[in-house]
């Protein structure tokens, strides 16, 4: 079996194949090296409050295997609760925040409601003055949310893939599928050809390219998602702070440096770097929030290439051709599903058949209009 | 940033614009005999491309015309910007 993709998620696929379903002769296939693409780009929020059912139960499935992820893997993924408020700004945002954690608590989802001098208690360096232009009038909040360390996720789903027979081979690109009616016989790559029965795509960035080469069309279309780091200092921010309106997301790195981020760049790119604007817009967000970080120098700023579906929801499951799986289309939220979209996948590999949670979201959602329609209800604007 | 050359204004900013996906993509003529996979794949599924790329652009904080861009999405160097209604270079576009 093959798995495409060294990632979070194609490294996590790999553990939950061998762990799970004692698959361990499996081959993960990294076009460039361990902990280089998305996994390593992010800004390391974990979060569950998703507003639909079928995100609801997937994204909290992730979270719970995260609470447990460190003592699975034997490797620190320094998981912190640290919780996560998203501020509302209007009034239609109040009402659509408030209807969320409703939804998030009858699908056992941790979430609360508070109101803005509830935000200031829990987050005292905030600005929730009435003079801002969109003024903080309160936020959800989701305790059991925080941050992980990205590049621990990656080593420890390596380290424990690898002690299970997983083999993990760097800079080995995937150049196309040998496909026999209809059925996949194996990759070709840069360094030679595999033979497999069964191939798993798991890129985060590159799913049409992969599509392509296999003859088959996906609704996706690659963006660039920037994110910047600040320099570090002590520790002043101890939550999570992500708003919808303004669009900025911070967070406080054990470093002591501060992790921003925002939106994608608005058109098509593959090329891992966005255009200044978006990031000016972002700090001008951070400012108005934060006023106390106005004379922060930032050190660096990059881009990762997310692959983003029209409703904002991946795509786990079959392809038209037999054998092929993908998961993929993760967009800008990929990293807090991390362990639960390798176990999801792997079952679904595994079993030639959709793990339950996995269902929803399958490829053909997009012929039979069941789309899981995420835009700007999961709690941030994809 | 981009630097984009509007076929109305002549260079600008691209603040200015918006992206506005891939271009030429023709909607279907019957539309009442389309199955779900076409419709499927006319709504959803898209080329996204990885190199040169025809995509439409809109100048909305200026002349609000759209306009096609011919553009690379890897080194994002824009080679072409044209009009809607003429044709996409050989071997490009939809």
């Amino acid at each position: 079996m093959v798995v495409v993709g060294g990632g979070g998620h194609g490294l996590a696929t790999a553990y939950y194949l061998a762990r799970d379903h004692g698959i361990t002769n499996v081959a993960v296939l990294e076009k460039g090296w361990l902990g280089g693409g998305n996994v390593a780009r992010n800004t390391t929020i974990v979060r569950s409050n998703y507003l639909w059912d079928e995100s609801a139960a997937l994204y909290e499935h992730a979270l719970k295997l995260w609470e447990g992820l460190s003592q699975d893997l034997n490797y620190n993924v320094m998981l912190s609760q640290r919780g996560v408020l998203n501020l509302a700004h209007s009034l239609q945002e109040v009402r659509d925040s408030r209807r969320r954690v409703y939804a998030n608590q009858l699908n056992g989802v941790d979430a609360e409601w508070i109101d803005a001098e509830g935000v200031k208690a829990y987050c005292p360096q905030i600005n929730i003055s009435p003079d801002l232009r969109y003024p903080v009038l309160g936020a959800t909040l989701q305790r059991r949310a925080g941050t992980a360390r990205h590049d621990a996720v990656a080593w420890g789903f390596a380290r424990a893939a690898d002690a299970r027979g997983v083999d993990i081979i760097e800079n080995c690109e995937v150049t196309g599928f040998d496909i026999e009616r209809g059925a996949v016989r194996g990759v070709r790559t840069t360094r030679g050809a595999i033979k497999a029965a069964k191939v798993a795509i798991v890129v985060a960035g590159h799913g049409s390219v992969m599509a392509e080469k296999a003859g088959f069309r996906l609704p996706l279309e690659s963006h660039p998602l920037q994110a910047l780091v600040s320099e570090p200092i002590k520790p002043v921010l101890d939550c999570v702070v992500m708003s919808n309106a303004v669009h900025v997301y911070v967070s406080q790195s054990d470093k002591g440096e501060l992790v921003i981020g925002a939106g994608i760049d608005a058109y098509n790119s593959y090329a891992q770097r966005g255009s200044l604007p978006v990031i000016t817009g972002q700090m001008g967000a951070l400012l108005a929030l934060f006023p106390i970080f106005s004379r922060l120098k930032m050190m660096r700023n990059w881009g990762g290439i997310v692959d983003v579906c029209p409703d904002a929801s991946p795509i786990i499951g079959k392809t038209p051709v037999e054998g092929l799986y993908f998961n993929g289309g993760w967009g800008t939220g990929g990293f807090k599903a991390t362990p639960g979209s390798g176990q999801v996948f792997a079952h679904t590999v595994a079993r030639d058949e959709p793990h339950p949670l996995a269902a929803p979201f399958a490829l053909d959602r997009f012929t039979s209009g069941a789309l899981v329609d995420e835009h700007g209800a999961a709690a941030v604007a994809h | 940033m981009l630097l984009i050359e509007c076929p109305y204004c002549g260079p600008r900013d691209e603040c200015e614009f918006h992206a506005g996906g891939e271009a030429h993509i023709a909607r279907p003529e019957k539309p009442e005999t389309l199955s779900d996979a076409a419709w499927a794949d006319y709504v959803f599924m898209r080329k996204n491309t990885k190199g040169w790329y025809a995509e439409r652009w809109v100048h909305s904080a200026g002349c609000r015309r759209w306009f096609n861009v011919e553009r690379n999405t890897v080194t994002h160097e824009i080679r072409r910007v044209y009009r809607v209604g003429e044709s996409p270079t050989e071997g490009e576009g939809s």
